[in-house]
C-alpha cells in the first residue's frame, strides 16, 4: 500500500515540502500583494512580493489549504525571484505542473493553481 | 431476507461496475448509487421491445410504452404508499423542489409569509426558496441544530407560527446522515396549517419511506440515489393539494383542450408533465424498485444500520480523527482527519481505489457554521461490506501517519 501512495500525486519530496514548505510567512512592505480563494474547498494563499524595477526581490506566500495548493504555492514564490513581470506573465498551467514534477489528477488543477492566480492578479 | 456480509459481496455480483473495476470500494452512494444489470437491462428491453412515444400514438407499440410507463408509476406509488396520480415524475429531487417552489405560492393560506428551513439542507433544499422567498417578498427561517448535530425541536417548534407557510426539510442530512423525526414534525407543522415538504432523496432508498405514515404534503426523492439511472425523479404531493397546485410546466401532455387563446389542464397526473417524459427513466426506475423490494428495504435499512456501527468503531480507533456523528446514524458518515485537508484524504483514498465525497456536499452555510471547509463523507448501500469498511479505515490510518 505504501507503495501505491507513492504512485500518485503524493511523493515524499511533496510530502517533505508541505511539512516545511519554504517562502512561507509575510514581507514587512510588500510593493504587491493578493489573497487568492477557493471558495469551494476553502483554501486560501496570500502571496506578498517586493518588485524592484521590473523584478522580483523578494516572494513569500501564507495561507491554509491542501497539500497542492501549499506545495505549489511554495515552489512558485520560489521560481518567481529575480523573474521580470513580463516573465511572470507568461507562466502558466504546465509551467507548475513543471515545477511540482507529479501527475496531477484534473480535479485537483484548481489546488495547483490557486498561488499562479494570487501572483498574477497581484501584479494587475 | 436478513442481510450479512456473505449476500452484501454476493448483491455486488449484480452490479457489472463491481466486475469491471474489481478492486473498486465505492463509499459515494449519497452521491449516487451503482446499477445493477436488471434496471441496466430494463433500458435495454424497452428500446428494443415497447419504444414509442406514449398518449398519442394510434397503434400497439404506443399502448405497450404508455402502460408500461403506467405501469412503472403504480409500481413507485405502492413502493410509498400513495396513489398512482400522487407520483409526478421529474428530473430529480432538485427539479421536484424547484417545480413545486415555482408554483405553491398559489395554495399557501393567506396572510402567511414565512419559510422555514433547517441548517442542515442540501443547497436543492434551500436555494429554490431563497428564490422563492425573494420573488414573493416571504422570510426565509431556519431551525437551528444542536451541538450534537442533530436539529433542535424547540427551536423548530418556536419558528413554527402562524405566519409559517411552509416548512421543508430534509429526511436524512446529506452531509452528516443525521435523521430527523419527519411524523414528528409534521404533526406540529399540521396543527398550523403548515404545508409540509420532505426531501427523500436521501431516505427511500435507504429506509421504509410511507407517505401515509409520515402524512406530509410532499416528498421528492431521486432516482440515480436508488439504483435507477440519472434523470428520473418523483415529486409526490397529496391529490387534493395537487389538484389545487397549478402546472409549472406547460405544452404538450399536459392539456385536454387548447386554443389559440386559452388551454385546459389535463387531471392528475398528467397536468404536471408537459412534454414527452423520460419513459425509459420511469420504467428503470420501476426496475430498480423491484430489485430493492426484493431484498427488502427494512432489509437493507437494518444492514446499513450495522455497516455504520462497524465503520464508526473503527474509525474512532485512528488518531485525530473527528466525526461529525450523533449516534444517530444511517448509512452516511462524515469526519475529518486533524491537519488533513479533506481533498488529500479523498485523493489519497482513490490512490487506494476508494471513493469518497470530499468537500462541502452541497451545503456550505452548514459547513461555514461547523467552521470547517468541508469533510470527508462515506455513505453505504446495501452491497457494501465489512471488508469495505476494514480497506477505508486501515488507508486511512497510513494518511493520517503520513501527514503525522
Amino acid at each position: 500500500m505504501e507503495d501505491n501512495f507513492e504512485d500518485n500525486m503524493y511523493k515524499e519530496h511533496i510530502m517533505e515540502l508541505y511539512r516545511n514548505p519554504g517562502n512561507f510567512g509575510e514581507l514587512k512592505n510588500p510593493t504587491h500583494a493578493h489573497t487568492e480563494t477557493n471558495t469551494l474547498c476553502g483554501d486560501e494563499v496570500t502571496v506578498h512580493l517586493i518588485i524592484e524595477n521590473g523584478k522580483v526581490k523578494d516572494a513569500k506566500f501564507h495561507g491554509s489549504g491542501c497539500v497542492m495548493s501549499m506545495v505549489s504555492a511554495s515552489l512558485l514564490t520560489d521560481k518567481i525571484k529575480n523573474m521580470g513581470i513580463d516573465e511572470i506573465k507568461l507562466l502558466d498551467r504546465d509551467d507548475v505542473l513543471d515545477l511540482l514534477g507529479i501527475k496531477v489528477n484534473p480535479v485537483r488543477l484548481k489546488c495547483v493553481l490557486l498561488s499562479l492566480y494570487a501572483i498574477k492578479n497581484s501584479l494587475k | 431476507m436478513e442481510i450479512n456480509n456473505e449476500t452484501a459481496e454476493k448483491f455486488k455480483k449484480d452490479f457489472p461496475i463491481f466486475q469491471n473495476s474489481k478492486n473498486l470500494v465505492y463509499l459515494d452512494n449519497a452521491a449516487t448509487s451503482q446499477k445493477p444489470k436488471s434496471v441496466i437491462e430494463a433500458i435495454k428491453k424497452f428500446y428494443e421491445n415497447s419504444n414509442a412515444n406514449i398518449h398519442r400514438g394510434i397503434y400497439k407499440l404506443s399502448e405497450r410504452a404508455t402502460a408500461e410507463y403506467g405501469n412503472a408509476r403504480e409500481i413507485v406509488a405502492k413502493f410509498i404508499n400513495a396513489l398512482p396520480e400522487e407520483i409526478i415524475f421529474t428530473k430529480n429531487s432538485t427539479d421536484s423542489i424547484n417545480s413545486l417552489a415555482y408554483s405553491i405560492s398559489s395554495i399557501i393560506p393567506y396572510g402567511r409569509n414565512e419559510i422555514l428551513l433547517t441548517e442542515m439542507e442540501h443547497h436543492s433544499n434551500l436555494i429554490p426558496w431563497q428564490q422563492l422567498a425573494k420573488r414573493e417578498n416571504m422570510k426565509l427561517k431556519f431551525a437551528k441544530i444542536k451541538n450534537d448535530f442533530t436539529l433542535d425541536m424547540s427551536d423548530l417548534r418556536e419558528k413554527l407560527t402562524d405566519k409559517t407557510a411552509i416548512v421543508a426539510f430534509s429526511h436524512i442530512s446529506n452531509s452528516l446522515g443525521i435523521i430527523n423525526p419527519v411524523k414528528e414534525i409534521v404533526e406540529l407543522a399540521k396543527q398550523k396549517k403548515i404545508l409540509t415538504i420532505v426531501d427523500a432523496a436521501q431516505s427511500v432508498p435507504h429506509t421504509k419511506v410511507d407517505v401515509k405514515f409520515l402524512g406530509c404534503d410532499f416528498l421528492v426523492f431521486s432516482g440515480h440515489k436508488m439504483l435507477a439511472p440519472f434523470g428520473i425523479g418523483v415529486l409526490y404531493g397529496k391529490k387534493e393539494l395537487l389538484e389545487r397546485l397549478p402546472p409549472f410546466s406547460f405544452g404538450g401532455g399536459m392539456i385536454k383542450k387548447v386554443s389559440y387563446e386559452n388551454a385546459e389542464f389535463a387531471d392528475l397526473p398528467e397536468k404536471f408533465e408537459a412534454g414527452t417524459p423520460n419513459i425509459e427513466g420511469a420504467i428503470a426506475l420501476s426496475a430498480s424498485v423491484n430489485y430493492i423490494k426484493e431484498i427488502g428495504i427494512n432489509n437493507i435499512a437494518v444492514w446499513e444500520k450495522k455497516l455504520a456501527k462497524y465503520a464508526l468503531n473503527k474509525l474512532m480507533e485512528i488518531p485525530g480523527i473527528k466525526i461529525y456523528n450523533s449516534g444517530n446514524s444511517s448509512g452516511i458518515i462524515s469526519f475529518n482527519l486533524d491537519n488533513v485537508h479533506p481533498h488529500d484524504v479523498a485523493s489519497l483514498l482513490d490512490g487506494q481505489e476508494i471513493a469518497v465525497r470530499a468537500g462541502h456536499h452541497c451545503a456550505m452555510p452548514l459547513m461555514k457554521k461547523l467552521g470547517i471547509s468541508g469533510t470527508i463523507r462515506i455513505s453505504f448501500y446495501f452491497y457494501n461490506t465489512f471488508e469495505d469498511v476494514d480497506k477505508l479505515t486501515e488507508s486511512l490510518k497510513k494518511i493520517a501517519e503520513k501527514f503525522k
